[in-house]
Order: structure tokens, then sequence, then C-alpha cells
């Protein structure tokens, strides 16, 4: 199968010919195949933010290419927003990009944009309103009167309006309180479902990230540093640990009952997981 | 002990919006907090706890009650210089507090409004540089940093006001997992070495664990107080508010609904694990 978005080695030089010049990607590789939900963690200066920003082209190369569905999105450089059309990119604190009037005229503006007609771009308004969960009456109302979770809330809905094939979002629940957190990724789900969407997911919280990802790609100093299943890059709690990441509290507690000779499983990342672990090995015990 | 902060049935009330009534933020809040020590303030987003955090500078001003700060008035105009100089406050968004092109000078901005004589400022950047661990970027640009560099670079220009107590208004909560550690550590150390009252507004359970006291907030009122050994046990209350305990916790709580007895107060890593480990008959002296 053909991979939706494949990176190829990929370095981008920030500030070059300056004291500050500095490799922000170097050399990097990625694979993202149609439908797949991939998660990007990596620590503060790891290089997400500038990967992601040449998913869609708003960053070109240094050195090295993009592929979109096997063509090279810099192949014409005129065609690059017919790009940006199909990979949607929704930046962190996406609600300090808006600016319209009302919801319905902020949302709208993606598809109006790429030259839809007036009746395609209201259904996709209507249908991406729905989809994040605004109620059909925020529509008329100014963002700006909007609490913050709504804000962020429409800010993503313009992303959606555009329908992309590819969804990329950068910490998109960065800031929120766990009730919000939980609203913002149940809708990139939803999404990812019902359109079979390829979604690239980056964020810092690996719990976040584990329990929705098929697949983790972990980052650093600007490289790729590990890549698998959240089971097989659970597994390699240490390693994790020493690169500056930051594991799951329960993670840490498998790791600290395993030193201290208890034989759990250290791949986990749910409270559930440790206690079924912890209660089998009870009733192991209680048997034996 | 003395007190840095009091607040005394302090009601605030965000004013009345075209179709909108006026809504209590804040409601007959009373509380002390000592000097030098270590407050982490809980609460899901609206329960209040950033309006209480910006009444302790008097950047807003209580509509009922009062709020003292070290013995002043706050609604007393005239000791708003003073008061300022004894609260520094570090709000959310790193980008939005700095006023520099170099971050010594952003530091210096502070003391340089309080008038402080130019031969003490240079002191005063570099001490306070030093103290967050960033005298080796004295000659950066700030926006060239990361989120954690530049939260520590407004926690310096508060340290070089040589304040009494410094307010962190969810200034973690933009901050990825290493910048977040090193801000805690920073003021973790603040508070230990120069004896520095720290209240922390958060909604990272986490971030309570080494606190001297925690307070819980909901609907405008102060709902739990008391160490976060005292508060973190009561599991089933925090769920009620949208919260959650510590992971900690929280697995040992669903481990004692199956049987097992286990502390609930045991709320690090390491005291969770050798609670477990001796509920299992492991580790102990034979």
């Amino acid at each position: 199968m053909e991979p939706m978005i494949r990176v190829e080695n990929l370095t981008h030089t920030y500030s070059a010919g300056t004291p500050f010049e500095r490799n922000a990607v170097e050399g990097m590789n990625l694979t993202v195949m149609p439908g797949e939900f991939l998660g990007i963690i990596g620590h503060t200066g790891s290089g997400k933010s500038t990967l992601i920003q040449h998913l869609n082209g708003l960053l070109k190369p240094t050195s090295g290419h993009v592929y979109l569905e096997g063509r090279d999105i810099w192949e014409n450089p005129k065609e690059i927003r017919q790009v940006r059309f199909q990979v949607g990119l929704v930046f962190q604190y996406p609600e300090y990009q808006l600016f319209e009037e009302t919801v319905y005229k902020d949302i709208a503006f993606g598809p109006g944009n790429m030259g839809l007609e007036q009746e395609e771009i209201d259904r996709r308004v209507r249908q991406a309103a729905e989809l994040v969960g605004l109620p059909e009456e925020t529509l008329d109302k100014s963002p700006f009167d909007l609490s913050g979770g709504q804000k962020r809330r429409v800010a993503i809905a313009g992303v959606l309006a555009m329908e992309p094939k590819v969804l990329v979002l950068d910490e998109p629940t960065a800031g929120l309180d766990p009730q919000g957190r939980r609203q913002i990724l149940g809708l990139i789900q939803e999404y990812h479902r019902r359109r079979n969407a390829t979604v690239v997911l980056v964020s810092h919280s690996m719990e976040e990230i584990a329990q929705n990802a098929h697949r983790i790609a972990v980052l650093k100093n600007a490289r790729n540093f590990m890549e698998g299943t959240p089971r097989e890059v659970f597994a390699r709690a240490a390693e994790l640990e020493q690169a500056g990441l930051d594991v799951p509290q329960i993670t840490r507690v498998a790791m600290a009952l395993r030193r201290r000779g208890l034989p759990v499983d250290t791949a986990v990342y749910t409270v559930e997981e440790l206690k079924d672990a912890l209660l089998r090995l009870r009733g192991g015990a209680a048997h034996a | 002990m003395s007190t840095m902060l009091e607040t005394k049935n302090l009601t605030f009330y965000y004013p009345a919006e075209e179709g909108r009534k006026a809504t209590a933020a804040l409601r007959d809040i009373t509380l002390q907090v000592e000097k030098g020590s270590f407050v982490v303030v809980l609460g899901h987003n609206g329960s209040g706890k950033s309006t209480l955090a910006k009444h302790m500078n008097a950047v807003v001003l209580p509509s009922n009650g009062k709020v003292y700060v070290d013995g002043r008035d706050t609604c007393d105009e005239s000791l708003l210089l003073e008061i300022r100089q004894r609260v520094g406050m570090v709000f959310q968004n790193p980008d939005n507090q700095i006023v520099a092109n170099v971050v010594e000078e952003d530091v210096a901005f502070g003391p340089e409004n309080l008038g402080v004589p130019s031969r003490q400022i240079r002191r005063r950047v570099d001490d306070a540089l030093a103290a967050v661990g960033m005298s080796a970027f004295a000659r950066h640009a700030p926006h060239l940093l990361s989120g954690g560099q530049k939260q520590r670079i407004a926690i310096a220009g508060i340290i070089a006001m040589e304040p009494e107590c410094i307010v962190l208004d969810e200034a973690t909560a933009m901050l990825d997992p290493v910048g977040r550690r090193e801000v805690l550590e920073t003021v973790h150390r603040l508070n230990r070495e120069m004896g520095i009252t720290v209240v922390l507004i958060t909604h990272h359970m986490n971030e309570a664990e080494e606190a001297d006291r925690v307070i819980v907030m909901n609907d405008g009122q102060v709902v739990m107080d008391g160490t976060p050994r005292q508060v973190f046990p009561r599991v089933a209350e925090l769920h009620d508010l949208g919260l959650a305990a510590p992971a900690t916790v929280e697995l040992m709580d669903q481990l004692n609904r199956e049987g097992m007895d286990l502390p609930l107060d045991a709320v690090t890593v390491e005291e969770c694990a050798d609670a477990v480990c001796r509920a299992f008959g492991i580790g102990q002296e034979e």
C-alpha cells in the first residue's frame, strides 16, 4: 500500500548563516499509512513542531523530501495550496487565530478559500460544527464570546470543514483541564472514524498518545529516536526516561514494583492495566 | 508564624454583560497563607482558582470582603506599589510576559520600574538569573528560548524585584514535561532556600505532591484544604469535582475495592510501590 505521507531524510535549518544556526530537524524519516493514527512525542526542541509544519508545506525542507500519496509536495511549488487543503494542520492554541465576526464565518473561511459552492460550504460548516459539538445557536455568535474550550473547538472545526484527508494536530489539548482534554480527543477520534482519515497527533502527554494512537514515533534532539506500538514503546520506559521524556506515573509505579522484585509488565500505561496485572499476580499467589 | 496572604469573606462578581447576569466567580472565601509555605490551588476550569490568584497582588479587587497582602489592604490604592513589590505573578503564556529583546534587559524591567539604582540592578539581575539557572542565557534573545526557559526568565524578572511571595497562575499549563519540571524545581528551590512563599495554581494533580498544602476549589468556593496526604485519599470526592487523584492513589483505591487494604496516603511513586510490595509480602526484612 502506498503511504499517505512519507518523509525522507528531512533536515531543516533555522537562522542559517547566523550565530544562532541550528538544525531543528536532522535526517528524519517518517511514514504514515492511510487511515493510521500516529502519535508523535518528544521533548521541547526535539523537532516535533518543525517536522509537522513540513507535512503541509508551511516549511520547505532545507534538504530531504516530503511525499503526499507518493508525490513530492514541492515538485510544483505553485500547487502547494492544494497540499494545504488535503493536509489540515491545527496549530498549538488555535483559538488565537479566530478572527471572524461569527462562528459560522470563521468555520467557513477555509472551505471558502477552496472555491467551493455556497451550498457545499454551508453543509461543511454545519457538519464540522456538529462534529465538534457546537450547538446550532452558537454559529451566529461572536467567537470571542465563547469559553476557551469552545473557542478551541471552533478553531478545529475550521480545519475539519476543509475535510482534509490528513489531520495533523500540534498539542490540541494543551492548557485544557481533564474534561476539556477528553472532549477534544473524542472529536479527533470521531473525525478519524467517520472519514477514515489519517491522523497525526503531537503531544507531550504519553498517556494521551498511548490511549489514542496506533503507533508512536518518539523524537529526540531533532532525530528519530524510537518507533512502535504503544506497548513496544512503553516496554522501553527506562530509555524514555533517560531521554528526558515523561513516562506516565503509572508506568513508573510498575517500574518501581519490578525493581522491588514484583514480576509485573512495565509496558502498562493505564491504572486499569496495572490493577489487573496486580490482581492476576495476587490470584496466582493465592492458588500457589 | 506570620501570614503572607489573607482573604476575609472574599466574594467577586464578574460584571454583568448584555444578556447575562453577573456571576459570582468567588463566594465568601476566607483563608490565610503562611509566610514561607508552598500552597497548591487545584480546580477545573471555571472553578475560580485564577480569579483567586489575581486577587493576591491586586490585579483584581474584591466585590465584597477583603484581601490583605502582608497586612496591607489591596483596596488601598496608595499601597499598590508595596503590594506588587511583595507578590509577583507569573502567568500562563510565556510569550505574553516578555518585554525586552535581551534576556537580562527583560529581567531588569521590574526593578527599573521600582526605581532601584542601576548598580544594584546589575547585581539583582545576575542573582535572579543564577537563581533560576539561566545565567548562561543573559545575552540571548528571549523569543528563541523554550517555553520552560521563558517561564524561568519570567520568574527571574519577579525575583529581581525581591518579592516575598510568587503566585504562579497555571504557569506550567503550556509547558512540556521537561519545562514543567524545570519550573517546578525552580520554585521549590526558591521556596526552600530563599523562604519565598509560593502559591501555585494548576490542574496537574502531581504538581501538588510536594506541596505543604493543597486547596481544592469548585464553583468559586474552597471545598478541600489540607496536606496532600489529607486531600488525595478523598478519591470519590475528587471524582465528583471532575478531578482525578494522582495515578498512585487511583491505583490503590481500585485495588482496595478488590479487597486489598492499601494506605491511600502513599502518594509518591516510591511510597506507592513500597505499600503494594508490603501487601504482596515483598521487601520486608526476614
